[in-house]
């Protein structure tokens, strides 16, 4: 069939042109729902940093203005992924007031050969206390780069805002744990030279 | 090329072998294909639990551990990654290319149009790609179960694929193809969904309004919803997942900042619709069937259709419930459980409904109503344990316990199954052309119902006791009710080789079929033709009347 010559085939009925607009209808659907799979991903980020959900912590800009009387106990937890690098806390724990700013400090050292870029993913258990946990400074807030035989340490500035006090999901709670995973940063190419840790790489990463 | 309209005249003109059933447009054919389809992969998914059954007939590691004759047969890979694979590979057919071809592909393209007075679907040749689509997903999902997954052969991570097990668990390309394969799948299901969307909008015979279509229709049209609006998020979801492991994303990997539990959220978004997807079409066979034995209208027509317009809807705001355990906060629990219990309400109503209809009618026990009156009972016993899942407290400890297993088989495995085989004896002279044994329909049904109970009733106390779901092994204690579910198993498959019989039977001795072998109770459109209907029907679109339904 030629492009120029008119079609021989008949015109579309009516109802064969009614069940096209229908099924265009459900293509836009289709399409809509295709999108807003996509479109949630951003959105899950958005909500778990706005809310602190499922543990997210955030990065704050002051300190909160009331100190409580009453104190917390902060443990620290330290993972890596996949890297020649012993990462520690400096400390176990910490008892800080609620409101209060608390200084912790992290040590790194890169056993590797080469200079190693990382970066750090974090999370707080119970998973409540993220949207009351915060940071002023810290050094997951960037990628580190860590010459070979280099150890650095890291300070983390924090606070517990007050609300956690009234909260009724975490007024009772008087431990919060935070937790850092180190992972490379071209973690593909890490991952084709390192031995692959299928099931225990996730469970050491404490997901 | 010219239009070949003129062929179509002549109503009951065939067309060749080849033409007929490989490029076949006629929806009874493609019905035909899919019931083919369904019985042929639900010959293999029972087989693979049949693997399962065996493997925990008994503590210890038997017919997954090395040397076993069943791993000498090459069958199943000699691991306990074996046995994983084989309970996904199982899932997967099930729903996949069991039920979901039998109830929408089979039955829904049957007599979906004939119940509207239509002459066809819509869409005829995007109905073929449907029915082909999927028997290349079903291609790709073998062969990936004889490839090399990572851990071994084949994937083994459940049919939920969570990564990281569906990421950085399973390297090989096993995974992968299983990804293909419910791309393929989803593509069929969606291209279906639009075709009787457009089907049921657009081809209605004058006089069949949306408020007296029979409730099989509402049905599908229900589930066509449901597939049009939750496949999608699969697909993305699987390809998030497909790009994860392939191209370097971090979509769920938190190394590039991603969050695996998002995964849990995109899939039990697609995941709790599909389980209504798998049953809302029961629930319209089974309104149809428990209509016609009885003898009367369905009580309460228009709640039972909004019922499940409800279902429906509710189903798309309760996902996670599927997931209590992964750290939510009790607000967001309590939601989920308030919206899981308010599915029981609409749930309510069609079960109740059900036996409204019965009440008072002159009831008639054959085949077709066995299967449902057994269906409702064994959907009713699966909902109650629903409903105590339902509750974030008891689940935090029957989370992935045989308790789980037990509930989603009496829904679906039962419930799902014993729908589709209501339908299929309901329908079976309509579209065979002959008739079936009414006894050995009737053993058929006794023997499945007491078989599937003995499978999955103990299941419920294995779970009270803790025993978790997936694993190849079980301490002593569990010993007695696995033994008694797997000799359920043994019942189950008598009742399966009796129902092979009833089609040899029925194909060996060829009673002619009546147009309607149910009388008066049979009020629905298929039974003003003949049986099997001619090639092509309703050319003259019928006109139904106000007090149709």
């Amino acid at each position: 069939m030629s492009h120029n010559a008119p079609s021989d085939r008949p015109p579309l009925s009516a109802l064969a042109r009614r069940n096209a607009r229908v099924g265009l209808i459900c293509a836009l659907g289709l399409t809509g729902m295709l999108g807003a799979a996509y479109a949630a991903v951003p959105l899950y980020k958005a909500f778990c940093q706005l809310t602190g959900f499922d543990g997210t912590i955030r990065k704050a800009e002051a300190a909160p203005s009331q100190v409580l009387q009453r104190n917390l106990t902060i443990r620290f937890d330290a993972n890596v992924r996949d890297m020649p690098w012993t990462f520690r806390p400096s400390q176990v724990s910490q008892e800080v007031r609620i409101g209060a700013t608390g200084l912790a400090f992290y040590k790194v050292t890169n056993y590797g050969k080469t200079a190693i870029t990382g970066r750090a993913s974090y999370n707080v258990v119970p998973e409540q206390a993220g949207a009351y946990f915060q940071k002023l400074e810290c050094f997951c807030f960037n990628d580190q780069t860590i010459q070979p035989g280099q150890t650095v340490e890291f300070p983390v500035v924090y606070f517990v805002d007050p609300e956690y006090a009234t909260d009724f999901e975490t007024k009772g709670k008087g431990e919060v744990t935070l937790s850092y995973t180190f992972f490379p940063v071209e973690s593909r190419q890490a991952k084709a030279i390192a031995t692959p840790s299928p099931i225990g790489g996730a469970a050491k990463a404490g997901l | 090329m010219a239009y070949a309209a003129a062929a179509h005249d002549d109503t009951d003109h065939k067309p060749g072998f080849f033409t007929r059933w490989f490029l076949s447009t006629n929806h009874k054919d493609i019905g035909t294909l899919y019931i083919i389809f369904a019985i042929l992969a639900g010959i293999v998914g029972g087989a693979l639990s049949g693997l399962i059954r065996w493997e925990l007939a008994a503590p210890g590691v038997q017919i997954f551990a090395e040397g076993s004759s069943v791993s000498l047969m090459g069958l199943v890979e000699q691991s306990s990654h074996g046995y994983n694979a084989v309970v996904t590979a199982h899932a997967l057919i099930m729903i996949f290319f069991m039920v979901m071809p039998a109830m929408i592909g089979g039955f829904g393209n049957w007599f979906v149009p004939i119940m509207i007075g239509a002459p066809d679907m819509a869409f005829p040749r995007m109905n073929n790609i449907s029915f082909w689509l999927l028997v290349a997903a079903a291609v790709l999902l073998v062969m990936s179960m004889f490839t090399d997954g990572g851990p071994g052969i084949g994937f083994g991570g459940g049919w939920t694929i969570y990564p990281p097990l569906s990421t950085s668990g399973h390297t090989g390309p096993a995974m992968d193809l299983a990804i293909f394969a419910l791309h393929l799948a989803g593509a069929s299901s969606i291209l279906g969904a639009i075709n009787f969307i457009t089907t049921i909008f657009n081809m209605r015979a004058p006089g069949m309004t949306i408020h007296r279509m029979p409730l099989f229709v509402w049905s599908v049209l229900i589930t066509a919803f449901l597939l049009l609006l939750a496949l999608p998020v699969l697909a993305g979801a699987i390809t998030m997942l497909l790009t994860d492991r392939n191209f370097g994303t971090h979509f769920f990997d938190p190394a590039g900042g991603g969050d695996p539990v998002m995964f849990q959220h995109l899939f039990w978004f697609f995941g709790h619709p599909e389980v209504y997807i798998l049953i809302l079409p029961g629930f319209g066979m089974i309104s149809q069937i428990v209509s016609t034995f009885s003898r009367k209208p369905v009580f309460g027509y228009l709640a039972m259709a909004y019922a499940m317009v409800a279902i429906g809807f509710v189903g798309f705001l309760v996902w996670a419930h599927h997931m209590y355990t992964v750290g939510m906060g009790i607000n967001l629990r309590a939601y989920f459980v308030a919206a899981t219990m308010v599915i029981a309400v609409p749930t309510g109503v069609k079960i109740f409904s059900w036996i409204a209809t019965m009440w008072g009618g002159s009831i008639d026990f054959k085949t077709p109503m066995l299967w449902s009156i057994g269906f409702i009972f064994l959907f009713t016993v699966g909902g109650v344990t629903g409903v105590v899942l339902a509750n974030a407290g008891i689940d935090y400890s029957l989370h992935d316990t045989y308790y789980v297993v037990a509930h989603f088989h009496y829904v679906l495995s039962l419930g799902a199954v014993f729908a589709i085989f209501a339908g299929f004896y309901y329908w079976f002279e309509k579209m065979w052309g002959v008739k079936y044994n009414e006894f050995l329909g009737a053993a058929h049904f006794w023997i499945m119902f007491v078989g599937v109970n003995i499978v999955f009733f103990p299941q419920h106390f294995l779970g009270l006791q803790g025993m978790p779901r997936r694993y190849v092994d079980y301490p002593e204690g569990f010993a007695y009710w696995n033994y008694v579910s797997s000799v359920g198993y043994v019942i189950t498959v008598v009742g399966v080789v009796v129902f092979l019989a009833v089609l040899v039977e029925a194909a060996i001795r060829r009673r002619k079929a009546e147009a309607n072998p149910w009388g008066e109770g049979a009020t629905t459109l298929e039974w003003t033709l003949p049986s099997p209907p001619p090639f092509h029907q309703f050319n003259e679109p019928p006109v139904i009347g106000p007090d149709h339904h």
